[in-house]
């Protein structure tokens, strides 16, 4: 027969398994720190690419809708992206192994999942844009379309995310309504608002 | 002090059956290595507790292969749900009276 004590441990036990088995905890507030300084210095390097395709202020469509044009400015957001996710990557594992457990599990796989679908599909419908020219378009829909895939992921993770991803849809949003401004847009957006989660995130779940 | 233990079930006194059980009911399904991991148990020891929880038809298994490597799945059954419902409906009130 069991004590009382041991129905107090039981309980804790079923809960923590539950959030354990179901909410991917191991992200870092470093990486969406770093993801964010990422993002501005390439917010920067944009600019100017963005000034040799010839759009001017409030224009919609740029002078070239050849997709080779655009190669520089689809390696430079590749870069950002590939750095942004090897650091979220490289920083969960180390959180997860300090915690004695394995990042690459159930939960963090359904994650990634419920990110790609809205992810891919926006990357994709950025690409068709920019074959016709349409690179006003590309800033905005980056932020609507990352927006959707946090707000997606937030019910397996920490669920403040939800709120970071309704701010990058409005933000998004905003940006497609003032062509010509759409990367102050996503610097905001990409930049300043991940340097804000992250450090919400560092000093709520971390110290 | 009375304490009335309707509804707890023995199947469920063992804390790594109760983790499964857990986990399960937040997922649809989950496989073998998934459940070790997030139990931090054998092999051994985790088959052990499965085939009791498959025996009471707790659980259900699905077994299948990925590739070439055999992969088993399990979910919580129907009557899993209503058990594991039960037993923290009456662990709930144990600790309601004990804080009587």
């Amino acid at each position: 027969m069991k004590k009382e004590q041991d129905y107090f441990r039981d309980l804790a036990e079923i809960r923590s398994m539950m959030e354990r088995s179901s909410k991917f905890m191991s992200l870092s507030g470093w990486a969406g720190i770093l993801a964010g300084i990422y993002a501005l210095i390439g917010a920067y390097f944009a600019y100017g690419l963005l000034d040799s395709y010839g759009l001017e202020e409030g224009s919609y469509i740029a002078q070239t809708n050849r997709l080779e044009d655009y190669f520089p400015l689809i390696a430079l957001f590749m870069l950002i992206l590939v750095l942004a996710l090897g650091t979220a990557i490289y920083l969960s594992h180390q959180k997860a192994s300090k915690r004695g457990e394995n990042a690459w599990n159930a939960t963090s796989r359904r994650l990634l999942a419920h990110m790609a679908i809205p992810l891919v599909a926006g990357g994709l419908l950025i690409l068709i844009l920019l074959s016709k020219g349409l690179v006003f378009l590309v800033a905005p829909l980056s932020l609507i379309f990352y927006g959707i895939a946090l707000y997606n992921a937030s019910k397996f993770t920490f669920e403040v995310l939800k709120y970071l991803g309704l701010i990058q849809i409005t933000l998004g949003l905003a940006g497609a309504c003032f062509p010509g401004y759409g990367l102050l847009f996503w610097a905001v957006g990409f930049g300043a608002f991940h340097i804000v989660y992250g450090t919400y995130m560092h000093y709520k779940y971390e110290r | 002090m009375k304490i009335s233990i309707d509804g707890l079930h023995k199947a469920f006194e063992s804390r790594i059956r109760l983790g499964i059980m857990s986990a399960l009911v937040v997922n649809d399904t989950l496989d073998f290595n998934s459940l070790k991991d997030y139990l931090d148990v054998t092999d051994g020891n985790l088959a052990s507790h499965l085939k009791a929880l498959e025996k009471g038809e707790f659980i259900e298994v699905e077994k299948s292969f990925i590739g070439r490597k055999p992969n088993t799945s399990y979910a919580a059954s129907k009557r899993g749900r209503k058990a594991f419902n039960d037993h923290l409906n009456a662990l709930e009130k144990l600790i309601k009276n004990v804080a009587k």
